[in-house]
């Protein structure tokens, strides 16, 4: 023991130190959580809380589920891929209780000059009109049924929708 | 702070159990959904954008994005003959609400919708110092808003800008790819609001989506593709002039 005669101070060094990392351990048991690295050096779970988020928008599937009769209508014009969705807005409330969440109609002088007011920027095949020359002010439902826009079915004066 | 001893002793254990919940984490809402089956990416077709701003809004509505803070937006682009290399590029409020007529004069002018890329090899998740960024085992980049420091480096070192500090969280937010919908089976809220088809979610790990067949038979680019960061947002019709 004549070489250690004079290092028992590092041994309580030592033990110091040792006492430490096992508290390191306890301490980094309870604090890292649970899921911590089980796909990466990330917490695991926290895919399952982004995936657990509120739907506001329902998907067509669940418009086309009960508006058969829009849909009968939609598919015959050039709307006919245009999701419900996409004019009317996120529905999933409505979807979720049809009685009590009724959705407002859209104003169609907004929404269709949204897609359909002329501009160089939009592809060439795209059908635009400048809103003031093409209808003089009359709104756009009078003539065309927003559900098939084409001028040979007849609109109806509430945008088809029923 | 001014904190006594017993409101102290009361506060200890209801912060333990706060921390439990978030060691615990919640569990997966959709139990018949497979990680491992999918591979997400988006396909983007600037020959039939329009500019209107539906999947800017429908974004903003689905995800609850501040006013001001983008997690997709559309930039109109306006190429003349005369100066190819620069591009006026315009994005009042993200697109939001449309744009402003284009007239026809010199050079072209083109909508380029910019969302996360949800990189393979993303920079952005490399820099985080907290394992809070990450990409998922079915390749979407995320944010655990828990584990967030809201340091800013994954926003600084996103080449694409797709990252913002949230202004009341305080923390990183992002495009999620709509994860709570397409774990549900639905697609994204911007692909559901877009009227013209211009964006398609793509599942590159499904061999009956139509991404395949697309990419075969057109020409399509990713974004900044010298910066290799693996972008699975892929672009029809893309002009050289965009960055």
């Amino acid at each position: 023991m004549s070489a250690f005669k004079d290092a028992r101070h590092l041994f309580r060094f030592a033990g110091l130190f040792v006492l430490a990392f096992l508290v390191f351990l306890v301490v980094r048991h309870y604090y890292v959580p649970k899921s911590f690295g089980q796909y990466g050096h990330y917490r695991g779970a926290a895919i399952g809380e982004i995936a657990n988020l509120p739907v506001k928008f329902a998907g067509h599937q669940a418009c086309e589920d009960c508006h058969t009769d829009v849909m009968a209508k939609k598919i015959t014009g050039k709307h006919a891929h245009v999701n419900c969705e996409a004019c009317h807005g996120a529905l999933a409330s409505h979807a979720d209780d049809p009685s009590t969440v009724k959705p407002v109609l859209p104003d169609t002088s907004v929404l269709c000059a949204r897609c359909h007011t002329a501009s160089a920027a939009k592809p060439k095949g795209f059908p635009q009109v400048v809103p003031a020359e093409h209808s003089q002010g009359l709104s756009c439902e009078t003539c065309h049924n927003p559900h098939s826009p084409g001028m040979d079915a007849p609109a109806t004066a509430a945008g088809g929708a029923k | 702070m001014n904190i006594s001893r017993r409101k102290m002793l009361i506060l200890l254990p209801a912060a333990a159990v706060a921390w439990e919940s978030v060691l615990a984490g919640t569990p997966e809402a959709s139990p018949n959904y497979k990680m491992s089956d999918h591979w997400w990416g988006m396909l983007i077709d600037i020959s039939k954008c329009i500019g209107c701003g539906n999947c800017v809004r429908a974004c903003q509505t689905e995800n609850d994005v501040p006013d001001g803070y983008f997690r997709t937006w559309v930039e109109r682009y306006h190429v003349d003959d005369t100066h190819l290399e620069n591009p006026v590029v315009i994005s009042p409020d993200g697109g939001k609400e449309g744009f402003p007529v284009a007239s026809e004069d010199a050079g072209k002018y083109f909508f380029v919708p910019k969302m996360c890329n949800h990189c393979a090899d993303s920079p952005c998740t490399q820099v985080c110092p907290v394992g809070a960024t990450f990409i998922s085992p079915d390749g979407v980049v995320l944010i655990d808003q828990k584990y967030c420091l809201g340091c800013a480096y994954c926003v600084q070192a996103c080449p694409y800008g797709c990252r913002y500090i949230h202004p009341t969280k305080e923390v990183a937010d992002k495009c999620t790819l709509c994860y709570h919908r397409i774990t549900k089976g639905l697609t994204t809220a911007c692909c559901e609001a877009c009227p013209t088809g211009a964006r398609q979610l793509a599942d590159l790990k499904n061999p009956n989506d139509p991404i395949h067949a697309f990419l075969k038979t057109h020409n399509v680019q990713v974004l900044k593709p010298q910066m290799a960061t693996g972008a699975k947002a892929f672009y029809n019709g893309l002009d050289g002039s965009v960055r």
